[in-house]
């Protein structure tokens, strides 16, 4: 989406450059700080990018993972200070932008082919 | 305690506060003001600041308009408007500037500005009706309903459709995140009546200003 130049220019100074190229189906593992009570510290939350939303300071991405059984999505603002670092572990090879369907599937159906990438640059 | 200035709606974005969390705002371009006229007791019987905000050309301008300006040593203004029993600085003259610096982080304030536009809508969309069954011969989907009592008249204030929206409308208690005075704009904590572009009027609360930092708030 086209953004405002102004708003651009505003929320430039709060995005980061550090973010690591990745798309829906790759699998990550994101550092993500957590306060309890006065303390801080990291902890992981490692699965696939199921989509990537928005533009800009607003844009976001959710991972999903499966906890115990269950399945647990997370969405983070690609962004967010609060989010020490991202790993791409695993470029996977999918059709659509949105993985909604993983969430029907369980096991060896949730399966990603991975992707060959030309990274060397 | 009044202070004041003119702006224009930019938009929507979000800002991540010192610890991390994001909050929605909204983007209001205040290029400086420009004082047009003091009005004091004597002369019109009340007190006010009269700002002006957003250049026009000459040729959009008629004469008095030109007159009026050329007394502030300005150009003509787009949209102008007046602060009541203002407190702008002590020693405020025509022709000084008004910068987004009359506002700081975490103050509250007031935000006027005329809603958009909805052209003619019925009761549901215009005051929140509910509408009856579609089905099983209600024969009652979405009109507005009893009109009250038999008096061969009705009653004033009855919620009937008619035009929507292009009211003037204050927003109470919105809390400033931030003063940029590099790009001259204020951001305010969440929504603003009016369109993009339009103008707004930002006033400093009447509700008790609680100066709240952003970061304590959301600690809590």
């Amino acid at each position: 989406m086209r953004q405002n130049k102004l708003i651009e220019k505003i929320t430039a100074s709060q995005l980061r450059d550090d973010i690591p190229d990745f798309r829906a189906g790759d699998t990550v593992r994101v550092h993500a700080k957590i306060v309890e009570g006065s303390r801080e510290r990291i902890q992981m939350f490692e699965g696939v990018v199921i989509k990537r939303h928005g533009a800009g300071i607003s844009a976001t991405y959710t991972v999903r993972k499966i906890s115990n059984g269950v399945g647990v999505e997370r969405t983070f603002p690609l962004h967010s200070p609060r989010v020490e670092k991202i790993d791409v572990l695993r470029h996977g090879r999918v059709r659509r932008a949105k993985l909604y369907y993983l969430r029907a599937r369980i096991g060896k159906a949730t399966r990603i082919a991975e992707r060959r990438r030309n990274t060397g640059k | 305690m009044a202070k004041g200035i003119l702006g224009k709606k930019v938009g929507m974005t979000q800002v991540f506060t010192d610890n991390g969390e994001l909050v929605p705002v909204t983007v209001i371009d205040v290029t400086p003001n420009v004082v047009m006229q003091i009005k004091t007791v004597e002369n019109d019987g009340y007190n006010a600041v009269q700002l002006g905000f957003d250049d026009k050309r000459e040729i959009l301008s008629n004469k008095p308009e030109q007159g009026h300006a050329a007394k502030a040593n300005t150009t003509p203004k787009r949209f102008i408007g007046e602060i009541r029993d203002a407190e702008l600085g002590d020693d405020i003259k025509v022709g000084d500037e008004v910068k987004a610096d009359v506002f700081s982080e975490g103050e509250t304030v007031d935000v006027t500005g005329v809603t958009k536009g909805h052209g003619y809508q019925g009761n549901i969309h215009k005051d929140n009706q509910s509408r009856g069954p579609m089905a099983h011969g209600s024969r009652y989907h979405r009109r507005p309903g009893s009109l009250g009592a038999i008096i061969n008249r009705v009653f004033k204030g009855m919620k009937l459709p008619g035009r929507m929206g292009n009211k003037t409308v204050t927003m109470q208690h919105l809390q400033v995140v931030k003063v940029d005075l590099d790009n001259n704009v204020l951001l305010i904590k969440g929504n603003v009546p009016g369109a993009n572009k339009s103008y707004v009027t930002i006033k400093n609360s009447v509700k008790a200003n609680t100066k709240k930092s952003l970061s304590k708030q959301h600690n809590k």
